[in-house]
Formats: structure tokens, sequence, C-alpha cells
């Protein structure tokens, strides 16, 4: 029997005491479809806070990728990695150049997992996205029933520049887009560049 | 007969409930009879001004029952909340991080610590004058200078507006003229009342008699701002018994709570102005922010306190 009320967990309850992260559906409703949620990625809280603006139904089967060398530590940071956000970890610094960076990521998409992606690979802590990695084309064709949803974060970068230890409280909303349509035939620099523009288009 | 404190407090508290349960069941046989749009909006703001009553209700009960402590907690959040709004819209730069972390992880806390534990001398002082000087000191070592004046201001100002002003309400609850001592809760009831109805009756007026909206507040008018004040201030007069005022004490001290309230409005609306408030697309939640809804009592806190505390406390 499902549980009919439950307290929000500590860290969506932190995420909306100091940035708000108001959810915005523009383009889409929320859905229990599988989705890839692919955003601008301007601090270390985007992870959180994207996870966060999603329904609570839609969380436990939503992961986030991140940064191994951030996010696989011990401590309170390495708990909300594991335990609350179920993140899938991704190797930046990997030893064997041969392997496939997105295999978790595919394998997370599997079994079932709608997944959070910041194709940017790193923070840019200005308003507009940087130019996109190539994961996400990637992804798209392997899997072609998975929904690609553009979100843009709104106002982050102010709360949290780089280097900060500690967030200004803010109020940030997160948009949600259309669903990026795949083209036929279409090249993996122009894919990439329109993905890059779906998140821009939500910024105005 | 002279009531016992907990007497006056049940008979206040029982009257409120009564009243606003009143207005409460008044506004929804409205909303079903009306079909017409404009009415409706016009109910849709009184309906947010009763919620904001039984808000007030909800305080004094909690004050009345944990003590002064719990409504500086209460109040400490509001502040937290009415400058993160502010933050969110002022532009600031990477180079003010330190300072704003300052302002919400030390003043909030500090100021209102100071507060309840009624240390008058300190929390008078603490952000007109100590933080006055340390933030520019904070900013300056960033060594960035661009627009430093502005981003100083700025930051001073949200910090008198959503912390030291409205730090001030709570403060009123620990006060003790001679003969009120313990009653503090009631007398910021009475504060928080004022404040309250003379906004309620103002929009409740504006909406009859509109002839002159103000640019201000397109809610209300010239007249229904006049009116509701005087309905306010009469209000506040027959209200004198739950106060350590005399009648015509009352009445003098309402009025002036009632001018210094529209008057924090006006101002408030001018900072959001200059700030060039953004179009949020926050929807309905936010629609009526937090800074607008402290409006009233950032300016008529500190009046009211002072007053009190400059003829009624020796």
């Amino acid at each position: 029997m499902p549980i009919p009320f439950r307290f929000l967990p500590p860290i969506v309850w932190l995420v909306r005491l100091l940035v708000g992260a108001y959810p915005r559906w523009i383009g889409c409703a929320p859905s229990a479809v599988q989705r890839i949620y692919f955003a601008n990625h301007t601090s270390h809280m985007d992870t959180v806070v994207l996870w966060a603006a999603l329904p609570r139904e839609l969380r436990a089967n939503t992961r986030p990728v991140a940064a191994k060398d951030y996010w696989d530590r011990g401590g309170i940071r390495g708990h909300i990695a594991r335990d609350e956000l179920n993140v899938v970890m991704i190797d930046r610094a990997r030893d064997d150049p041969n392997a496939d960076p997105l295999e978790p990521l595919r394998e997370a998409l599997e079994h079932g997992f709608s997944l959070i992606i910041f194709p940017e690979g790193t923070r840019t802590p200005q308003p507009l996205p940087g130019p996109f990695r190539s994961g996400l084309y990637h992804l798209a064709m392997s899997f072609p029933a998975v929904e690609l949803i553009p979100v843009y974060i709104e106002n982050l970068h102010r709360s949290m520049p780089k280097g900060a230890l500690l967030p200004v409280p803010t109020i940030c909303t997160v948009r949600f887009g259309a669903p990026l349509a795949r083209i036929e035939g279409e090249t993996k620099e122009s894919f990439v560049e329109r993905a890059r523009d779906a998140v821009v288009a939500l910024a105005g | 007969m002279e009531l016992t404190l907990q007497q006056t407090f049940f008979l206040v508290l029982g009257g409120l409930v009564l009243l606003f349960a009143t207005a409460s069941g008044l506004v929804a046989w409205l909303t079903l009879r009306t079909a017409d749009a404009v009415k409706l909006t016009w109910i849709g703001h009184l309906n947010s001004r009763i919620h904001a009553s039984w808000m007030i209700v909800l305080l004094f009960a909690i004050g009345f029952a944990l003590g002064e402590a719990a409504l500086a907690v209460i109040f400490a959040l509001a502040s937290f909340f009415a400058l993160r709004e502010f933050v969110a819209l002022t532009p600031i730069k990477p180079a003010d991080h330190i300072a704003l972390i300052v302002a919400f992880y030390v003043v909030i806390p500090v100021q209102y610590v100071l507060v309840a534990s009624g240390w008058y001398q300190l929390y008078a002082v603490f952000i007109p004058v100590y933080l006055f000087l340390i933030l520019p000191m904070v900013m300056a070592w960033g060594q960035d200078t661009e627009l430093y004046l502005q981003r100083v201001a700025k930051v001073q100002w949200g910090l008198m507006l959503s912390v030291y002003c409205v730090s001030h309400a709570p403060a009123i609850a620990t006060l003790e003229p001679p003969g009120y001592e313990g009653r503090g809760p009631l007398l910021l009831l009475y504060f928080l009342l004022i404040v309250q109805m003379s906004d309620m009756f103002a929009v409740m007026a504006s909406a009859s008699f509109g002839r002159t909206p103000l640019a201000s507040n397109p809610n209300k008018s010239r007249e229904g701002v006049l009116i509701g004040g005087a309905g306010a201030n009469v209000l506040g007069t027959l209200l004198w018994w739950m106060t350590p005022f005399t009648w015509w004490q009352a009445a003098l001290m309402s009025a002036a709570t009632v001018f210094a309230g529209f008057m924090g409005g006006l101002v408030l609306a001018s900072v959001k102005r200059s700030l060039g408030e953004r179009q949020w697309d926050q929807g309905v939640a936010l629609s009526r922010g937090v800074l607008e809804r402290l409006e009233g009592i950032t300016f008529a806190a500190p009046v009211f306190f002072h007053a009190t505390v400059y003829f009624f406390v020796p």
C-alpha cells in the first residue's frame, strides 16, 4: 500500500528554502514517460535544483547524471548523491581511454530510469549555456523512444558563483520546454546545436 | 471590572475568530453568487487580506502559547523570505557574494536573537550603525569598484527594510510599559490589527468609492485609502482597552500607525519600480510577493515601537 503522506526529503526542503526552485512546465506537462532532461549548468546546485523541481512521483524514477570526481565522496555530499538523488556517476578522468563513458547512462536508461544531464559537461556561470558535447546525441540515437526535454535553470548562477561554498538565497525557476524532435539523417553537429538552441529559447 | 490577562487573551482571540470566520463565510458566499469578472478580482483581493488576517490570529495564538521567542522565529523567517525576494529583484555581482552570505546567515539570526533577548541598546543600532560600517568594508575588500555605491546601498536597504524594520514587530511584544507587564503579545496584536485593517478597509472602500486610483497601487483609490485609514483609526481608538494607552492616546497612536503603514507601501512601490521589477512568470504562488505583504509593517513597526518606548516606557 502506498504511504498517503510523507514529509519532503530534507534536501528538497532545503533547496526550496534557499533558492525556491519553482517548476514552470512551459512546453510539456509532468509525466511518467521515460525522459532525458537536459539543462544549462551554472553551479553545483543545478543537479539538486532540477531534481527537486520535479513532482515527487517522478523524482523516485529520475536519476541525475553527475561527475564522479565531485559527488563520489564520503560525508554529506556522498550521502546525498547515493541515497537521496541516486546519482549516475560519470567518470570524467577515466583511466582506460577506450572505455565508453556513457555506459552507466545506457544501463540506467535500459532499466527504465529517466535521466537529468548537463550536456555542457562543465559549469558555465553565465545566463546562457556554452557549447554542448555530443553525449546527448549518442543517447538520443540509441534510445529513440525516450523523450528529450530541454530545461532552463534561471538565476542560479547568481546564487552560487564558481568557488563559492554557500549559496546566496534567491528565487529561481526551472523551465521545462517542449520535447526535442529527432530529425532523420541529421548530423551530430546540427543536432547538438539544435538542442542548445532549445535550452536558450527558454531563457528569453 | 478589571479583566485578568488570561481572560483578555481569550476574549480577544474568540472575538477575532468569530469576526474573521464571518468574513471568510461572507466572501465564500459572494464568490458563489458573483459571475462578474471585475467583482471577482476585487473579491480575490479581499480574500487575500482575510487570509492575512487569519495569519495574524494564528501568530497571536502562537505568541500567547509559546512566548516571544516563537514570535521572533516566525518574523525571522518572514525577514529571510523578504530579503530573498529583494536579492532576486536586485542585480548582484559575484563580488557581492560574501556580503550577502553575511546578510543572510549572520545578520538575520543575530538581529532576532537580540530582539528576543530584549537587548534594545544593541538591536536598535546593529544594522543601521554596525552593518553600515562593516558591509562596505567587506565589499571594498573585493576590489571590484564598478557600481560600488549602488551595490552597497542596495544590500544596506535590503537589510533595513526586510530585517531591521520587520524585526521591530516582534520587538513590540517585548515591551513592558508600567501596569502592562507580560501583555506584550497583546500590544503586537493591536498593532498588526490596525495595519491589516487599514489595508483591508482601504481595499473595500476603494471598490465602492474608486474615482482616482493610486499610482503606487491600482487596487486602491485615493478616497478609499482616506476612508479606510479613518476606519482603522476609529477601530484603533475603540480597542484602547487592550493597550496601555488611554482612548485619546490610542487614537493618536493608531493615526501614526495608519499613516506610517500607508507611507511604507508607497516607499516600497517606489523601490520596486526603481529596481525595475521584472515580470516574474511565477504564476499565482508569488503574485503577491513577501515584500508586498510586509509593506504595511515595514515602516509602521519602528514608528509604533519607538513612539511607545518614548512616551510610555520610562
